[in-house]
């Protein structure tokens, strides 16, 4: 099962877990799973089938640039966050 | 494809120091900067800008500008596109409304702060265009203008935007909040941390609004021709940037512009945005004639985007043995007057560096009635600095700890969990407040009255993000190097140098450029610390396949198989044959052509780095002066390409610093109008104000880059203000709480204690 880490904006939907299972095998599939056990998840993260230009995604600590084509495997560590910035 | 990692001790060209190829230009006058453009038939345009704050635009009448003489063109709010709701990454800079961006260069119905551009005239000369704005009438229904944060959040605020976005962070703000949007990220339990700490710290702040400073305004000349494809010469941090915005706002396909950037006169995170482009762009269009635009030294603070103040609360809870076991922060930045400010920033920089197991930050991005804020050099970080750190440092003395151990008793180290939820990646933070302990300035006597020292500790991140560069081989064996980012601080150079170690060359065979957006791959601005980190990765890759290409035609010189040959140092080997770059450049036309490489590539994000700044001060306790005696700056960078840029980058952060901590800051009177808007007024520091910095250079090495390199442009200027205001309090015992540290709250803080 994929570990996905819950930022605190999103407990929510989630009972307040700050970690949570799911499977799928890119993060579109990830994040409709994630949805199908807490509701509300896919609109926070999606706009229709994009991903919010503000949310940015770290698998296994490295930030992705595919968004929700990032392909995952069994183990993988997800985080959802906001994108970061410098100046 | 080979490996290109190196070792440290197997570099040969990073970790030099090669004389700067674009100095003696930028010291006699020879580089070309925005303002150095001048063509044929060229107007100039001028900017009429509102005197209120806050203001509903009942009409304007321009028919008496556009009568004057030599006046070409006049334009305002009317003549702008439309533009609905349309939120677009910004990259660094976030989430943004490209309505509010459209607004911020001239506003439609609204003015929104002083400064805020209303209608604008292009004429033959700066002179007729400056005559004919004063002659446009705008009549205008005032409005109470909302000037800090805490007057915008206040229950009874007015709302300044009918349209702002609530909740811009992933999910819905909680609750309603005038004029704010709300972040809010947690772990563990904060309540059974407190009531498990020994020792309780809780304490408010303030930092006001101050700017980046740059020596050269925004200038930018735009050329509309009759086929409606755009020629912009600008100085930006981002050509693309200003590309893509200018096509949004104008809804004009990105293919119609082509941006050429120019070098740049300072920019800090302040010229990744348009401001003078889309008006340059429309006065070109109505006129039929190129228009150049720049803004006078007053436009330029009342205008464009400073960094945000801030009104911070923290508390603190520690156990007796120096554990850190609660943090509870509260940070509300001005957004400016419209949305989307450093925020997550100040979020991520106020927690990062320690290890705290129960920890909750609810942050506020709030607008106000002033110019929309910008990214400043680590932006967010420095407020959020000044507060912690001081907490810090009281906790360290509450329990009777030296400051620096009560650090690394609790750093994050590598594979913490960071607070957005993935581990720290690779980096060895104890190395730096080791070296921070050992060295002389921490244990040297500091005698005399007044006097104090103070120390200060951060950790920032490198931006990595889509990143393009070509090599080009030329017949003699020369290279020419193109990279997408403008260089603002001598990364021509510093990429350079990558590449060339890379293809086993010396630097000097090498020219470089910053093409057009015509002429290279897409990438994100030079922001966030990334250029010299992203773009060399990019350039790296680039020159294995430059040799790769090259081991192709040797292999067919010496009719071998091309994985016999081996490249090293430059020479090309395959048993007892050898050919050296430069002989083999000169066989590439007749052996399949020239050899270029485009790469475009994202490197990773979130590449963190650290910092640690010792500072000496004596007080003046009659006028409230604090005059720096002594200055250390430690900075792990990973790899230092050029120690002598790196040493600039460090000690340029810290004048930065100093500046914002001690001086600088926007004074608005109670209309909202900035009475400060020059350099004389606005006081940056000089030479005579800050002593020699020393920068103490540490190489822990990124295991994201080839070389091990991490960018080093923003993060020294974080922690100069949270250092100085431990120095004054371990000098004269008084807190600060306002930033900046004035003599004038300096002498009331003590006159407060005594």
């Amino acid at each position: 099962m994929i570990r996905v880490h819950i930022p605190a904006p999103m407990r929510g939907y989630c009972e307040g877990k700050d970690v949570v299972e799911a499977n799928g095998d890119n993060i579109r599939q990830l994040i409709l799973a994630l949805d199908c056990s807490y509701p509300g998840m896919k609109d926070a993260l999606m706009d229709q089938d994009l991903l919010k230009p503000d949310v940015a995604i770290a698998v296994d600590g490295h930030i992705t640039p595919l968004g929700l084509l990032q392909g995952l495997s069994e183990v993988s560590e997800v985080s959802f966050f906001p994108a970061i910035g410098g100046g | 494809m080979t490996t290109m990692d190196k070792k440290a001790e197997d570099l040969r060209v990073v970790g030099t120091r090669p004389v700067r190829p674009d100095g003696a230009d930028k010291v006699t006058g020879r580089a070309r900067f925005g303002d150095d453009i001048h063509l044929n038939n060229m107007l100039h345009g001028k900017m009429l800008r509102s005197p209120h704050a806050h203001a509903v635009i009942k009409s304007i009448d321009t028919s008496k500008a556009e009568a004057m003489p030599g006046v070409r063109a006049v334009i305002c709010g009317k003549d702008f596109p439309v533009i609905e709701h349309k939120m677009v990454a910004q990259g660094e800079a976030g989430l943004a409304d490209m309505r509010d961006i459209s607004d911020n260069c001239m506003a439609k119905d609204k003015v929104l702060y002083d400064g805020h551009a209303v209608a604008a005239v292009a004429a033959d000369n700066p002179h007729v265009a400056e005559e004919a704005v004063k002659l446009i009438e705008v009549e205008y229904e005032l409005l109470p203008p909302l000037m800090n944060v805490r007057a915008s959040m206040a229950d009874d605020a007015p709302q300044v935007h009918e349209h702002s976005f609530p909740g811009a962070f992933i999910a819905p703000t909680e609750a309603h909040i005038a004029n704010a949007s709300r972040i809010h990220m947690a772990n563990g339990d904060i309540e059974k941390g407190f009531a498990e700490a020994d020792h309780i710290v809780e304490r408010e702040f303030n930092t006001e609004t101050y700017h980046q400073g740059y020596i050269e305004s925004h200038i930018t000349t735009v050329d509309w021709d009759s086929n409606d494809n755009l020629t912009l010469w600008t100085s930006t941090q981002g050509q693309f940037e200003i590309r893509d915005n200018l096509a949004d706002v104008l809804e004009i396909p990105i293919g119609n512009v082509k941006v050429i950037p120019m070098e740049v006169g300072g920019a800090f995170g302040g010229k990744d945005r348009i401001y003078l482009d889309p008006v340059a762009a429309l006065l070109s269009k109505k006129a039929a004639q190129p228009v150049k635009m720049a803004m006078r030294r007053d436009e330029v603070i009342r205008a464009t985007g400073p960094s945000p103040g801030a009104h911070i609360k923290v508390k603190m809870g520690v156990k007796a043995d120096g554990t850190i076991i609660a943090a509870d922060y509260h940070l509300a930045y001005e957004a400016g007057a419209y949305a989307g400010g450093p925020i997550f920033l100040g979020v991520v920089s106020s927690t990062s560096r320690y290890n705290i197991p129960n920890l909750q930050v609810n942050g506020f991005d709030v607008i106000v009635n002033k110019p929309k804020t910008r990214p400043y050099r680590a932006p967010g970080a420095p407020q959020a600095l000044f507060a912690v750190e001081q907490v810090i440092d009281e906790l360290a003395s509450l329990i009777d700890m030296d400051p620096v151990d009560f650090r690394i008793k609790n750093l994050t180290r590598s594979g913490d969990i960071l607070l957005p939820g993935f581990p720290l990646a690779p980096l060895d933070t104890e190395a730096l407040l080791q070296s921070v302990k050992a060295h002389p300035h921490y244990t040297a006597p500091l005698e005399g009255e007044n006097r104090g020292r103070g120390v200060s500790y951060t950790m920032w991140f490198n931006l990595g993000a889509i990143t393009s560069a070509r090599l080009s081989v030329n017949p003699d064996g020369t290279v020419h190097m193109s990279s997408s980012n403008p260089d603002m601080s001598g990364t021509r150079m510093t990429l350079a140098m990558q590449a060339a170690e890379a293809l086993g060359i010396d630097v000097a065979e090498f020219s470089a450029n910053v093409p057009d957006s015509d002429s290279i791959g897409f990438a994100m601005p030079t922001v966030g610390s990334r250029t010299t980190y992203s773009t060399g990765i990019v350039v790296i890759e680039a020159a294995a396949e430059v040799l790769a290409e090259m081991s192709k035609r040797a292999a067919m010189i010496w009719e071998v198989e091309p994985d016999s040959v081996s490249v090293a140092d430059g020479v090309f080997s395959s048993g007892d044959k050898s050919i050296t770059f430069k002989e083999l450049a000169h066989r590439m036309l007749d052996t399949g052509g020239p050899i270029t490489v485009h790469k475009t590539g994202s490197p990773q994000s979130f590449i963190p780095a650290v910092a640690a700044h010792i500072v000496d001060v004596e007080v003046d306790v009659e006028t409230g002066k604090v005059e720096i005696l002594r200055y250390t700056a430690f900075q792990d960078v990973g790899k230092a390409v050029h120690p002598d840029y790196v040493e600039g980058q460090i000690q340029g952060s810290v004048v930065q610093g100093i500046g914002m901590a001690l001086n600088e800051e926007y004074f608005y009177d109670d209309e909202g109008r900035l009475k400060n808007a020059s350099l004389l007024d606005y006081r940056m520091p000089t030479s005579l104000d800050v002593p020699m910095i020393e920068a103490v250079i540490l190489e822990s090495p990124n295991p994201a880059h080839p070389y091990g390199v991490r960018g080093c442009g923003e993060i020294s200027i974080i922690p100069p203000a949270s250092a100085l205001a431990n120095a004054i309090h371990d000098a004269v015992g008084v807190r600060m709480d306002s930033m900046p540290m004035s003599p004038h709250k300096v002498c009331a803080a003590i006159n407060n204690k005594s």
